[in-house]
Parts: C-alpha cells; structure tokens; sequence
C-alpha cells in the first residue's frame, strides 16, 4: 500500500485544502465550501419560505405563476440554474458580478424552490381543525398563519431542512464550474498541479465532504426523533 | 444588452441545432443506461440492507451512508481520474478501449443513484405488512425467495413513482458529466454558446428539451399513481 498511495500530497497541501490563500488572499477550500452553504442556506430559507406560502395564496394570478416558477426551477438540473445566472445576472446588473456571487444566488434560486415544497407540506400538514380554532377566535388569515400555523409548521419542517442543507454542501461543488475555489476546485488545482495523486486526492476530499454531510444528516435523524417524541406527549 | 439581437435559426436548424440533438441523445444514453444499472445494483444493496447476516448489512449501510453523503461531482471525478489505481489492470485496459469518459459517468450515476434507490425500494418493502414475510417464511420459503416471489413483486409496484422520479434526478444529474468531456446536453449547450456567443438562445434550447422531460415524466407518474395505485379514489 505504501508504495501505491502517497497521501504526502494531502499533508503538504492541508492548509490549502482546508482554507485556501486565506488570510494571505481570499479565504478558500473547505472553508469557502461552508461559506458558500451557509450563506445560502439562509437565503434560500427566506425565498422558499415566501415562495411556499405564496404557492399557496388562493388568488390564482399568485399562486399559479408562484407554482409554474418553483416547477421549472425544480425541472432543471443545478448546473443549467448556474449556467443562467452566470451570464443573466450581469446582463441584468450591467456589471460584472464575482463568480461566488454567482454561485450563491445560483444556489439560492435553485434551493429555494426545493425549500418552498418542505414549506408547503409543513403548512399543509398542520391539522385544519387549528386554522378553524384560530378564526373562531376572531384572528385574521394572516395572524392564524404567523401565530398559529407556522409556528408549529416551521418546527415540524426543521428536520427537512437540515437535509436540505445536506444537499446544498453537495451541490456547492458545483461551484467548481464557474472556478470558484472551493474545495473540488481546490482539489483539481492541486491534482493538476501534482498530477501522479488524484486517486489520494479526490479520496481525501471524498472523506471530507461525507463527514461534514453525514454529520447533518445524523442530526436530521436526530431531530425528526426528538421532535417526534415531543409531539406525541 | 438592450442591443442584443435575438437569431432563433441557430437552435432550430443547421449544424448547433444538431449538436443539440446530440446532445439530447448522449442525456437519454446515460440516463437509460444508468437507470437500469442503477435498479440492478440498488435492488442488491436494498435486499442486503434488510438481510439478516450482518456483514451483508453493515457494508450496505456504509455503502449508502457514503455514496448519499458525497457530492456527485466529487465521485465523477474520482472515478475519471482517480480510479485507475484502485481497478484491476484488466478493468482498466477494458475502460480504455471504450469511451471512457461515457463509462466514467455511467459508473458515478449509477452508484450515486443505486443508493437513493435501495433506500426507496427499502421504504417500499417496509411498507409491505411484516405478515406477509411470516407467512411466506412458514410456507417454508427462505429469506431470498420471500423477497422474491412474495415482498419485491409487491413492492416494486409501490416503488415505482419514486423510482421514475430517481429516473428524472439521474437525467439531471447527468448534466454533471460535461465536466469530463462528455458531450451531452449541457456541453453542447455551452459549446454552441461558445461558438456563436449566443448564450441565450442555446441555453433556452437545453432548458426547454429538460422541461419537456421532467413535465412528461411528472405527467406519467400522476397518471400511474391515479391509475394503478389509486384506481378506486373518488378525486
């Protein structure tokens, strides 16, 4: 085995994988892959979740343009959204815009559409006895959905959204298309660079992204248990 | 941008329009290929999943914890340039004579798939009431032939829409294989773009042919789950 593999190359580069230039240039690598997903975590959170209640509004001019747009964005693979936003965005902007930023809002418009569906199953999912008690009680449509509904929907959701989370660590290798240095990036460049270790390499970075993934997924699992047990006293 | 002239012709007719066309046949390709393959080995991972020897169990668990916690594009590339050095020499040399860059793809898609796979046919299985596992098990079948005459059949008929739907995924997902030089739909959107800077009629082109793919797809899946599954539902 030792003279197979060399994982030499994963020592010498380590930093490099995990933060990139930072702090002597912009921050890259692992670190940036976290970035990139955060950032657009929170932002799709925002999105999905105005476009989930949205795509439920009764007036039909809303809510069916609402349902058409999550449906095409959903009928797309990632690297189209991607490929649109990259030569969209500055024609619409009129200026360049930072291939990260790309790729975040990429990331967002993409997830988003993913995330409007957890919010529309959560919505639904509350019991029509709740909203029935809330008008009663002489609360307005959109007090019964701020105070009642989802409160409890959004708890129900949060498993969900962690998985999605999951899949946006993923998908954020996508960003290696548009030559954001992230960590597939970053993997590539070094594998170019030294060119006798991808096999070590693309291994290394493997273990990388299944232990940042399976972390969240583990803590998904144990959500959906914790809130389930909740529930049922 | 306002001075951007829109030319149609060069996706409806002429040569792009055939490298688009191309392109459409390479997406179906690997998705077929890779779907049937995908089934295969996601059926075997299911049922070792669920068997009781426990070292079957164990790998399949790893496997699909693995495989569903990396990201694709990760497992294409190892597989593309990385995996000579872990394939039997004999492997290899069959790789290389064929279109290896097809053949990398093909074997990323399928082993990602196979693991959303196994979980959907293990959901399917576990929806199944456990008596009937009883049942055929004292009629004296053994564990493998329950599942096979009695468990899969049944089964498989409940799995069927999300399989389609992992059927969809793997189409969209194959779009990562241009990374590698595999000529499919997004490539050749990006290489009409490239040829003619007309970024915005060849990418339309490669949005609607997905659309029509997932809307078709969609559409047969509500049909199946109104008419099969569900033939006796009054909506």
């Amino acid at each position: 085995m030792g003279e197979l593999f060399n994982f030499n190359v994963i020592t010498d580069n380590f930093t490099y994988f995990m933060i990139g230039r930072f702090p002597n240039g912009p921050l890259g690598g692992l670190g940036l892959t976290i970035y990139l997903a955060v950032v657009s975590c929170i932002l799709s959170f925002f999105c999905g979740l105005v476009l989930g209640l949205l795509s439920l509004v009764r007036n039909p001019f809303i809510s069916y343009p609402v349902n058409l747009f999550i449906n095409i964005v959903r009928g797309l693979p990632l690297l189209m959204v991607i490929f649109w936003m990259y030569f969209l965005l500055p024609a619409l902007m009129g200026r360049t815009v930072p291939e990260s930023q790309t790729v975040i809002m990429g990331l967002t418009l993409f997830t988003s559409a993913y995330m409007s569906q957890i919010v529309r199953a959560g919505i639904v999912g509350i019991p029509k006895g709740q909203t029935e008690a809330a008008i009663s009680t002489g609360l307005k449509h959109w007090q019964v959905m701020l105070y009642i509904v989802l409160p409890q929907g959004l708890r129900n959701m949060i498993p969900s959204f962690v998985n999605q989370f999951v899949s946006l660590i993923k998908d954020t290798s996508l960003a290696f298309i548009v030559g954001v240095s992230e960590l597939t990036q970053v993997a590539t460049q070094v594998n170019n660079r030294t060119m006798a270790y991808p096999t070590e390499i693309f291994i290394f970075i493997a273990i990388l992204y299944f232990f940042l993934c399976y972390a969240f997924t583990s803590l998904s699992r144990w959500l959906e248990r914790r809130l389930a047990w909740r529930k049922a006293i | 941008m306002l001075t951007y002239q829109f030319d149609w012709s060069i996706v409806t007719s002429g040569k792009y329009f055939e490298w688009l066309v191309s392109g459409c046949k390479v997406t179906l390709q690997i998705s077929i290929v890779g779907i049937v393959l995908a089934f295969i080995v996601g059926l075997l991972i299911a049922v070792m999943r669920m068997s009781n020897f426990r070292p079957a169990r164990w790998f399949a668990l790893a496997y699909l914890e693995f495989f569903r916690n990396t990201p694709l594009l990760v497992q294409i590339f190892f597989w593309y340039f990385g995996s000579y050095k872990i394939l039997p020499a004999a492997v290899n040399d069959w790789l290389n004579s064929t279109n290896f860059e097809f053949a990398a793809a093909v074997i990323a898609l399928t082993i990602y798939t196979s693991a959303f796979i196994a979980e959907d046919i293990r959901s399917g299985v576990l929806s199944i009431p456990k008596e009937q596992m009883e049942a055929a098990r004292s009629a004296g079948f053994s564990f493998l032939r329950s599942m096979q005459y009695i468990i899969l059949p049944q089964a498989v008929r409940i799995t069927v829409p999300p399989l389609v739907n992992q059927f969809l995924n793997l189409a969209k997902n194959s779009s990562l294989a241009m990374t590698i030089g595999v000529m499919e739909l997004t490539y050749q959107a990006r290489q009409v773009e490239s040829y003619t800077f007309k970024g915005f009629e060849a990418f339309t082109a490669a949005t609607v042919v997905y659309l029509a793919l997932s809307s078709i797809i969609t559409a047969l899946v509500h049909l199946y789950d109104k008419r099969v599954l569900n033939p006796n539902r009054a909506v």
